[in-house]
Parts: C-alpha cells; sequence; structure tokens
C-alpha cells in the first residue's frame, strides 16, 4: 500500500511538472494541434461554443472552416483524409448538430476513411433529461462508428483524443466520434498530452503469418490465369510501390474496384479495369475464367461480385486482408494472408516468380476492343447529337494529363468519372464507393482541395446529388477555396431512371427532375460559371475551367436519357455483364 | 443446402465500458438475430468484463458473428463454444403460495428431487431457487406449474469453457 501510494504520488509531481492548468475546451484544442490537425470543419452551436472560443484564440495555429451543413463539415473531412492519408476532423454541437453528421461518418464507416467528429453535449448534469438539443449521439453514433466514446470529465480529453486518432489511423481505418459535455470543456485540470501508441483490446493488424504467404506464393506462380483485384486496401496500407513491384514481377493482370481506383496508373499495362456492375467487360467476364483470383484489399461488395453462385467459382481465391471479419465473409479464400498491405506485399514478393502470361493478356485485350468497339468509342467519341458524359471526362483527361484528382458524387456520372478518368497518381479517386451517399462531392471536394493545394482538384457532380449539398457553394465562396465543379446536367436523376427505363418499363416515378439555373446560382456565390450546350464549345470551356486559378464552376448539358454501360444486371453473374 | 442451427455459448472479453453492449447488441440486431440469453459480469480477471451470450445460428454464421464482435476496438477476445464444449448453467427463482408448502405434499418432493433450494419462507409466499441446465429448469417449471405460480424468473446462461481461455495471456502480449 505505501509503496503504491508513493508510486502515485511520484506520478503526480512528474504530471504537474509538465502540465498547465487548461480548460477542458482549450485541451481540446491543444490535442487536435498536438495530432498536427492544420483544418478541420464544421458548425458551432451552444453545446460546443467553449470549444470555438478557443479556436478563435488559436486561429494561428489551427484553420476551422466553417461549413454551411454538417453533413458537408463530415465529407470535407473525408476529401481531407482521402486525398492526404491523415485524420480528418470535423466538429458539430450536440442534438441536431451530431445527428446531421451521421451521413458522413456512415459513409466513412464503409469506405474506411479516417476522421475524428467533436460534438459538443449538453451538460454531464442534464444528460438523459431531454435538455434543449440533447441527443443520445453516442448510441446513434454506434452501429457507424469504429469507436466512440462520451467525455464528462476534462481531465478525459488528452488520453481519450489521443485514442480517437490513433483508433481512426491505425489497422483498417474508420470515423470515431467523441462527444464532450459542456461542463467537460469548461472545467480546468492539469493538461499534459501524450500521444497514443496502443490499446491493450486492439490490435490494428494481424500478425502475418509466413505459412500463409508462402502457400500463396506457390497457387500464385502455378497459376496460369491468374487476376488480381485489388481495392483501397493498397492506398490505406501506403503499398502502391509493393503492390506495382508484385504484380510486375508475376506479370498478373490487376483490376480494380471502385475505390481502389489510382492506385496504378491507369496506362500501366497491367491494369485491366473495373471490375463490378459498370466495370469493364474483361475482367468481369475473365473473373469467371481465371484459375486464380488474388484479392488484395478488397471485401467482394455486392457490387463487384453480381450473383455469388456464379462468382469465380472455378478459381482459388486468395484474399489478402487487414480485417480478419472481411475473410471468408462473402466469398470463401482457399488462402487468407491477413495484414498490412505493405507489409505482406513486400515479403510476398521475394517469393514470386516472373512471368508475363502472355496469352492471358491477349484475351483481356481482346474483350477490351469488343468493349470499345459497342460501348467506349460511342462514350468518348460520340457521332450523334447530345453531349455524352464520357467525352466531358476526356477533355478533363486532355487539359489534367491524368494528374488531377477527381471527386465524383453519386450515379451515372460517378461510374462514368471512374471508368474514364485517367489517374497517374494514387490517392486520386475520391467517391463515396460503399454507401453511395448523393451529396459526397462537393464538400469533399473542399476537404481534398484544402489538404492539397497543389493538385487540381475536380468535382464531378450529377444535378442531383449536386442540390444536395449546393449550400457548400457558401464554403466555396468564404474561403475561396480553388476547387473546380462540373455538374453533368441530365435533368434527371439518371441512374435511377436509366433502371426505371430497364426495369421498370419506362416509368419515371420522380426522376424528372427541374432544375434551377446553375450559372446563376453559382455567380450568385461569386463564382466564375460558365454553361456548355455544344460540343463545340466544351474543350475550349474545360481548357479554361482547368486554367482557372480560382474556383469555377462548369454545367454542361448531356444528352437526356444516356445509359451506363456495360452492367451486371442485380442478380446476373459478372460474366453476364451487358453491353448495351 | 443450408447447415442445421446449433445452440452456441459466446464468451466476450472486454474492457469495462459504458456502451460497449449497445454496440455489441447492435451486431446481432443489424442481421436479425434473436439472442436467447445474454449476461454481463466480472471475469477472473481484474478490470475485465465478460458477456455470456448464447444464440442459435449456423457455424458459418457464428463465425461471422464472431468476427465482427472480435473487431470491435474494446473487446479483448471473443469465442464461441458448442454445448459439449462448455460447463453452463442457468438459475430460476420461483414464489409459490405458502399455503401450498404444506398442503401438497408433493411439493416437498419435487424441490428435493429437483435439487432446488428454499430461499425464504413467509406467511404469504415462499421462493425457490434452482440452478442447473435449461432442461432441468424447464421440467421443474411443469411440475411447479398445476400447483400455481405467482412469479417465475429464469437467468441468462452463464459459462465456463472446458479448454483454458488465455486472456490474461493476451494481456500480457501487450504489456
Amino acid at each position: 500500500m505505501e509503496v503504491q501510494s508513493l508510486n502515485s504520488e511520484i506520478k503526480e509531481t512528474k504530471a504537474t511538472k509538465n502540465s498547465m492548468r487548461i480548460s477542458g475546451s482549450e485541451a481540446v484544442v491543444r490535442c487536435l494541434i498536438a495530432e498536427g490537425v492544420d483544418i478541420l470543419y464544421g458548425y458551432p452551436g451552444g453545446a460546443i461554443m467553449p470549444v470555438y472560443d478557443e479556436l478563435y484564440k488559436f486561429q494561428d495555429q489551427i484553420q476551422h472552416v466553417l461549413t454551411r451543413h454538417e453533413q458537408g463539415a463530415t465529407h470535407s473531412a473525408q476529401g481531407y483524409a482521402r486525398i492526404s492519408g491523415k485524420v480528418g476532423v470535423a466538429m458539430a454541437t450536440s442534438g441536431p448538430g451530431a445527428t446531421n453528421l451521421i451521413t458522413g461518418i456512415a459513409d466513412a464507416q464503409i469506405d474506411s476513411t479516417p476522421i475524428v467528429c467533436i460534438t459538443g453535449q449538453v451538460g454531464s448534469h442534464l444528460l438523459g433529461t431531454d435538455a434543449f438539443q440533447e441527443t443520445d449521439i453516442i448510441g446513434i453514433s454506434t452501429p457507424v462508428t469504429k469507436w466512440n466514446q462520451q467525455i464528462t470529465k476534462a481531465s478525459q480529453i488528452p488520453e481519450v483524443l489521443a485514442k480517437a486518432f490513433y483508433i481512426a489511423k491505425s489497422g483498417r481505418p474508420g470515423p470515431v466520434l467523441i462527444d464532450i459535455t459542456k461542463d467537460a470543456q469548461f472545467e480546468e485540470f492539469d493538461f499534459e498530452y501524450k500521444k497514443c501508441s496502443g490499446v491493450r483490446s486492439y490490435l490494428p493488424a494481424p500478425k502475418v503469418d509466413f505459412s500463409k504467404l508462402a502457400e500463396a506464393a506457390s497457387l500464385i506462380n502455378d497459376a496460369k490465369k491468374p487476376l488480381v483485384v485489388w481495392g483501397q486496401g493498397v492506398i490505406l496500407g501506403e503499398a502502391e510501390d509493393e503492390f506495382k513491384a508484385v504484380i510486375e514481377k508475376s506479370g498478373v493482370p490487376s483490376a480494380w474496384t471502385i475505390l481502389g481506383a489510382s492506385a496504378l496508373p491507369t496506362a500501366h499495362d497491367l491494369n485491366v479495369g473495373m471490375v463490378g456492375m459498370h466495370g469493364n467487360y474483361a475482367p468481369n467476364v475473365l473473373t469467371n475464367e481465371c484459375d486464380v483470383l488474388i484479392a488484395i484489399g478488397m471485401r467482394f461488395d455486392d457490387r463487384v461480385t453480381g450473383n455469388l453462385a456464379t462468382y469465380a467459382k472455378q478459381a482459388k481465391v486468395i484474399h489478402f486482408e487487414i480485417d480478419p471479419a472481411e475473410v471468408d465473409k462473402i466469398v470463401k479464400a482457399t488462402v487468407a494472408v491477413l495484414g498490412d498491405s505493405k507489409e505482406t506485399l513486400k515479403a510476398l514478393l521475394p517469393l514470386l516468380n516472373e512471368n508475363t502470361h502472355k496469352e492471358w493478356h491477349q484475351k483481356f485485350k481482346d474483350l477490351y476492343q469488343i468493349e470499345y468497339d459497342k460501348v467506349i468509342k460511342d462514350d468518348l467519341y460520340p457521332t450523334k447529337e447530345g453531349l455524352t458524359m464520357g467525352e466531358v471526362l476526356k477533355e478533363i483527361n486532355i487539359q489534367s494529363k491524368g494528374n488531377a484528382a477527381i471527386v465524383s458524387d453519386v450515379g451515372q456520372h460517378q461510374m462514368i468519372a471512374c471508368r474514364y478518368a485517367e489517374f497517374n497518381l494514387t490517392k486520386s479517386n475520391i467517391t463515396s464507393g460503399g454507401l453511395g451517399t448523393m451529396g459526397f462531392a462537393l464538400p469533399a471536394a473542399i476537404g481534398a482541395k484544402m489538404a492539397a493545394p497543389d493538385r487540381d482538384v475536380v468535382a464531378i457532380i450529377g444535378d442531383g446529388g449536386y442540390q444536395m449539398t449546393i449550400q457548400e457553394l457558401g464554403t466555396i465562396f468564404q474561403t475561396k477555396v480553388p476547387v473546380k465543379i462540373v455538374v453533368l446536367n441530365n435533368d434527371f436523376l439518371g441512374m435511377v431512371r436509366q433502371w426505371q427505363e430497364l426495369f421498370f418499363e419506362k416509368r419515371y416515378a420522380s426522376t424528372d427532375i427541374k432544375n434551377p439555373d446553375f450559372v446563376a446560382i453559382a455567380k450568385g456565390y461569386a463564382i466564375e460559371a460558365k454553361k456548355v450546350v455544344k460540343r463545340e464549345d466544351l474543350a475550349g470551356a474545360v481548357k479554361e475551367m482547368m486554367a482557372s486559378k480560382e474556383a469555377y464552376f462548369l454545367e454542361v448539358s448531356v444528352e437526356k436519357e444516356g445509359n451506363v454501360f456495360p452492367m451486371i444486371q442485380t442478380g446476373a453473374s459478372v460474366s453476364d455483364i451487358r453491353l448495351s | 443446402m443450408t447447415a442445421e442451427k446449433k445452440s452456441y455459448t459466446i464468451s466476450v472479453y472486454t474492457e469495462n465500458n459504458i456502451g460497449l453492449l449497445n454496440r455489441i447488441s447492435a451486431i446481432f440486431q443489424r442481421r436479425h438475430i434473436n439472442i436467447e440469453s445474454i449476461n454481463s459480469s466480472v471475469s477472473e480477471i481484474e478490470g475485465v468484463s465478460k458477456f455470456t451470450i448464447v444464440v442459435d445460428l449456423q457455424e458459418e454464421q457464428m463465425k461471422k458473428i464472431i468476427g465482427q464482435i472480435d473487431k470491435q476496438v474494446e473487446v479483448i477476445k471473443a469465442y464461441y463454444h458448442t454445448d459439449d464444449e462448455t460447463i453452463y448453467q442457468e438459475s430460476c427463482l420461483f414464489k409459490v403460495k405458502s399455503d401450498l408448502l404444506f398442503e401438497e405434499r408433493q411439493i416437498q418432493n419435487i424441490i428435493k428431487e429437483s435439487n432446488a433450494r428454499i430461499v425464504t419462507v413467509n406467511r404469504v409466499f415462499f421462493v425457490i431457487e434452482k440452478s442447473g441446465m435449461k432442461k432441468e429448469i424447464e421440467l421443474l417449471y411443469r411440475e411447479m406449474k398445476p400447483f400455481g405460480i405467482l412469479q417465475f424468473t429464469r437467468s441468462g446462461r452463464i459459462s465456463v469453457t472446458k479448454q483454458p481461455m488465455e486472456i490474461s495471456k493476451m494481456l500480457k502480449a501487450f504489456n
């Protein structure tokens, strides 16, 4: 006993030596600065005011961006995180401020994006009393967060926030929400900050089992028709170089999921395109012909697999994965290699034999030619009247030389953007993959541009999704962040309309959308704006937009009833992908 | 061909944290899985809590659920076991009118034979307690029912495994 109390005394003296007496709210801001946060996104309100007061005092060290809606704050934090690999931060008040974060949090959860959300909460004595702007945000956010925690005492702030950043970023990343009662923000305590380096109940990445790696390598070495399908795990693990080395040595044709895009340059010889519902013809069809399917950092989403009963049944499956819960969740793995992709791919490389798989590659080329003739040619070089979404992407590729980050929303334009955007650089395809959140792109583009000011950030948005977060034009107006906004306007909720055309006998229920004068709206926010309706004006307009040093809005009127092909119908097999 | 459902006992060792029950039960709720019983208590390790959850599932599904539970940040380790692999008990309480204890001789026999225990007796009612397997408790319930039960309650399952669970070792490895 005596020894114990002596020890704790020593600890306390140490603490006071390095600590200072400050309020909980100041501690929050100091923690953010200590974690390297330079920008955060949010919206003030009653229960978070003490923290905002501190943000005001620390504005030379940390920039707070006032979004026009809390949902925008989460998407901006996501865009920031996706392009930089750093943790994005969003802040909101209690009640409606907190609930407005939920869509972005759910999006970050399903797309494994590291963000930390900080919400104010009513005073702890009011918890559970239905106080003004009280909501159980811990209860509400539990199913869509990697971790969440409520703080009711100032002294908990440093440790909990350190843990929040550690958990959000490490392992398979995800969103963390920290809810801080107002009294904890006011309370003074002895502040000392220590970064978190581990949580005993949490193993970020499983230890690599080298026997599994050897098994995987021998399957790959023996394969005659191997196919790699990689996902965002390559990007999140910062394993782009290791990945490239692995596929170059083994010569395996490699396809990507929507979130894996840009981990390997589009122009790379081994890049055979996108898998999934609107992916490329060759990798979808040949998924059902390969003998070894090598899944790297992807989770067999239903939009990737189509009908599971007929998905790659002939193939042995190797699954490189950081999250043990993903193994055998959807597709049974012949060999599962658990671990961080950088580590596993690096260790795999020396075990692989050199190969080229020339004949097998030819099959991809042959099928690409079919897709080109039936789909791509008319998308990119249309001869009929009416602009296509594809030709807009083509012009952007020409002007950006493939170096822009493309932030897409959700719908037809998203599929077209992902199919046709050319990427030279990783972390360049920022889109809402798993949740399919319309309204994602505009605020996400703001966050992305702020995190990577030297890069061109082009938001590609449909006329429907644009109006879900259009108020963030105000954020652009106020911060002057030079994002480029392209609205591909077909005066329809296009993807739903396409389904209505194909599967509901053209009953266009509530997809015919009456749109405002988008150019006038952008100009109302003092954003340079232009509208293109004719093919001959497109190239010039895109060039002007890409050359602009300021925020720029470009609306392109595209054909009203264009469809996205190829397409795997719901319930169909990947190899039954239709071209028209 | 669908595999048969079995009764599984899930043991979840966790940090003692507000809200964790919510996080774990949400995993079942989201997949439309009914929890047969759930019990939360301290464990053999100081500061570590233990949930004991009983569900009827196919093993394939059970594995996936364990993966989802195990990946929660504050879960130290989750296991699942079949009934054969565990020693388990449930407990129950019956509240019965006191008159019956003296008027119905048979009740005393039932209590004796079932290894139940009289917890308290007063002029109005008496309470018997029984620990055992679910079916023993169900049998006792059926036997007691004709006499009139004022109140009945059964606890969730608690269990220990035949094989060791190396939680302490895991925690030591972290330190």
